[in-house]
């Protein structure tokens, strides 16, 4: 299948980008993993489950509406189930290769004149003792299997951590049934108040929360900590304890609050394995683009959480303002900024609020005190905070890379997306920029048949020069495979792993042969009518959120 | 209250899955985990190291955490894979291998 834009990802950044190219008429392709529009914010419940009030767990409904109903008029083109584990360059188009079917091993790919990322991001979670005990979720995961499968994990809820997102969570679980018995926030209420005009406008939905947590009995303990995990094969519940100043666990406050569910989460961390692959710029953890939205390689943009931490209001902005400035430079044109100055108004703004929360709600300083030698850390591999600490102290690893080759920590199926801060914390050293060969584990037999051997498009040192793509789109004319998507006739096993390619194949992959994936394995990698001006979110709507630093950063706003 | 009742769903009728060996009822459209949290199943894995239970983490498709062997194919994301009539769902052990 050929297109003149594809989209990677369906949230609000990428639902956004794609109805404002549609609009002027760019043919656009988005491919989402998930089995419908709307990315973590406007996750919808299943079909079948044939939801007649969805939006009770929904906030900014309206804007919701404006983008599946933009999206149902539009000539966009929608590929649900679609995990795409890598995107390649190569002679002026590009190949984004997919994988479908509930086993994800059917290949599927879709060429295109220019790319726009809008991945998102995950939640990261920093260890105590217990937290890999069932019954222990990430805030988000708890947050998504409620909106999606409109299931809770449990009767009675604790919900911990920093950042914006606790606060829908624990009002989301509320209002589905669940006891939540407390909000432990390990932010300084005072150091979110320092904020307050930074964020004066950006916590729209904060009193309505704090409202609704009032109603459902949800007891607020700011500046508090989970500090352990109880149970033996299951979560029976958490000692929480209160913070000094400094951000020290204080002596003789610890309490115990029996609980089958703890939903926990420490801020957000941008998805940017797609970016990676095709080379693009990065800043820490986040995907660099310019005032256009656009990467460091000519033809792929990126919007929303993939470059930087935000809320969904700043990624629809960023969309908007993507979507416009690929639909001008794939006619050849240079468009102009005047046109979308209110986006880029909300954006400046939004970004700010991001700051302001990321510094609000930092992780208690010194939460490395809590993790015991015999936490694990590395929930894959099961490597301990001692075995982090002892490679660095003892062995002398003075960088997350060589910790990991020393420990195995972040080698596993998830390459580290869990543990990654938290084994550069142990060890003292500052988080690496991930390194993944891919965004989704890839079956052997997709892997052997898929050429990834086009190196990617030369960066040019204004990043930007060969971005205008003509109509007639001979600037990346290569469409040898022209083609079809295309559904692999001799399926392959999802069980055979990645390791048909000799690891020094791997594109930046960490694995030596020894760290080959094991046979039954596969590679952990990962994997509007247009909104026109006047769409854009309104004041009220708006929510915060977004790093400038290296450190994880707090969630969205409590706008969820 | 109860999330099906909070949004008004008025889901298609359930089929039957089996976890392992149990026959339990599963709503269609749900994921693997999904269905096991409603039966009240909230670890469905232990680990390769020290065989400890695991379930949902990320909710998401990325910690990998959630792996389930379902109709005799290990390793699969029970937070990513739809549940369908019939399913066999089992525990996995280790790597879900035999080894
Ligand atoms: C689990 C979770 C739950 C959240 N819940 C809330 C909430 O309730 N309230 C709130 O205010 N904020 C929430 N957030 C924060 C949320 O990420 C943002 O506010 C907002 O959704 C960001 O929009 P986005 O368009 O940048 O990305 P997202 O909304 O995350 O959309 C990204 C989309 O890309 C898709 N995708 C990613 N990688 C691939 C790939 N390789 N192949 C194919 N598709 C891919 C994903 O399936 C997803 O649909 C949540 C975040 C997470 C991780
Ligand atoms: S719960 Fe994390 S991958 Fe399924």
């Amino acid at each position: 299948m050929r297109t003149e834009l594809v989209v990677v990802g369906a949230g609000p950044a990428g639902l956004a980008a794609a109805l404002a190219a549609d609009a002027r008429g760019v043919h656009v392709t988005v491919l989402d993993a998930a089995d419908g529009p709307g990315g973590q914010y406007f996750r919808q419940p299943a079909a079948e489950l044939n939801a007649r009030r969805p939006r009770a767990l929904h906030h900014q409904w309206r804007t919701w509406e404006r983008l599946r109903d933009g999206l149902a008029a539009s000539g966009v083109r929608l590929l649900t189930g679609h995990h795409v584990w890598t995107v390649t360059a190569g002679s002026g188009t590009f190949t984004v290769h997919a994988l479908l079917g509930p086993e994800e091993d059917q290949p599927a790919t879709v060429h295109a004149d220019a790319v726009l990322l809008a991945t998102g991001g995950h939640e990261h979670v920093l260890p105590f003792p217990g937290w890999t005990l069932p019954g222990v979720v990430t805030a988000g995961g708890a947050q998504a299997m409620l909106k999606h499968g409109l299931v809770v994990p449990g009767r009675t809820a604790v919900v911990a951590g920093t950042g914006p997102l606790l606060l829908p969570v624990a009002t989301g679980l509320a209002a589905a049934g669940t006891r939540v018995s407390a909000l432990v926030e390990s932010a300084d209420p005072r150091r979110v108040a320092r904020h307050a005009r930074a964020l004066a406008g950006k916590l729209p939905e904060g009193a309505g929360h704090a409202a609704r947590l009032l109603r459902h009995r949800v007891r607020p303990l700011a500046r508090h900590t989970v500090v352990r995990a109880h149970g033996e094969d299951r979560l029976t519940g958490v000692t929480v304890a209160a913070l000094d100043a400094e951000g020290r666990v204080r002596r003789g406050t610890g309490r115990y609050l029996p609980c089958d569910t703890l939903a926990v989460g420490h801020g957000m961390l941008p998805q940017t394995d797609l970016a990676e692959g095709l080379g693009c710029r990065r800043d820490g953890p986040t995907v660099t683009v310019d005032d256009e939205q656009r990467t460091s390689v000519p033809g792929v943009w990126a919007a929303g959480e993939t470059t930087g931490v935000g809320g969904a209001s700043l990624a629809l902005a960023e969309g908007h303002i993507a979507g416009r400035s690929a639909a001008a430079r794939l006619r050849g044109a240079v468009p102009d900024p005047a046109g979308w100055a209110p986006a880029a108004r909300t954006r400046e703004s939004l970004r700010t609020g991001a700051a302001a929360l990321d510094d609000a709600f930092a992780p208690p300083a010194h939460w490395t005190e809590q993790v015991a030698d015999d936490t694990v850390v590395c929930r894959c591999e099961e490597v301990t905070a001692g075995a982090v600490r002892a490679a660095a102290d003892d062995l002398g690893a003075g960088d997350v890379r060589t910790v990991k080759l020393l420990t195995r920590a972040g080698m596993g199926w998830c390459q580290g997306r869990m543990c990654a801060t938290a084994v550069a914390g142990l060890a003292g050293c500052r988080p690496d920029a991930p390194r993944r060969p891919f965004a989704r584990p890839v079956p052997l037999g997709v892997l052997a048949r898929t050429p990834l051997d086009q190196p990617p498009q030369d960066h040019s040192p204004t990043g930007h020069s060969s971005t205008g793509h003509s109509s007639t789109g001979h600037s990346l004319t290569d469409r040898s495979s022209s083609g079809q998507e295309q559904p692999s006739s001799d399926r392959p096993s999802s069980e055979q792993p990645l390791s048909g390619r000799s690891s020094s194949d791997l594109p930046a992959s960490d694995r030596s042969a020894s760290d080959l994936p094991t046979p039954e394995q596969r590679t952990p990698g990962l994997s509007t009518p247009d909104l026109s001006t006047s769409d854009l979110p309104t004041p009220e709507q708006r929510t915060p959120g977004r790093p400038t630093s290296r450190r994880p950063t707090s969630g969205p706003p409590p706008t969820g | 209250m109860n999330p099906l009742r909070l949004v008004r769903a008025r889901p298609k009728p359930a089929f039957t899955v089996t976890v392992d060996g149990r026959t339990v009822e599963a709503l269609p459209g749900r994921t693997v985990a999904a269905a096991l949290w409603a039966a009240g199943v909230t670890s469905w894995r232990t680990t390769r190291g020290s065989g400890r239970p695991r379930g949902v983490f990320c909710g998401i498709g990325v910690c990998f955490d959630c792996l389930v062997t379902v109709n005799d194919r290990p390793n699969q994301r029970a937070c990513l894979v739809p549940v369908r009539p019939g399913d066999v769902i089992r525990t996995q052990e280790g790597t879900g291998h035999e080894d």
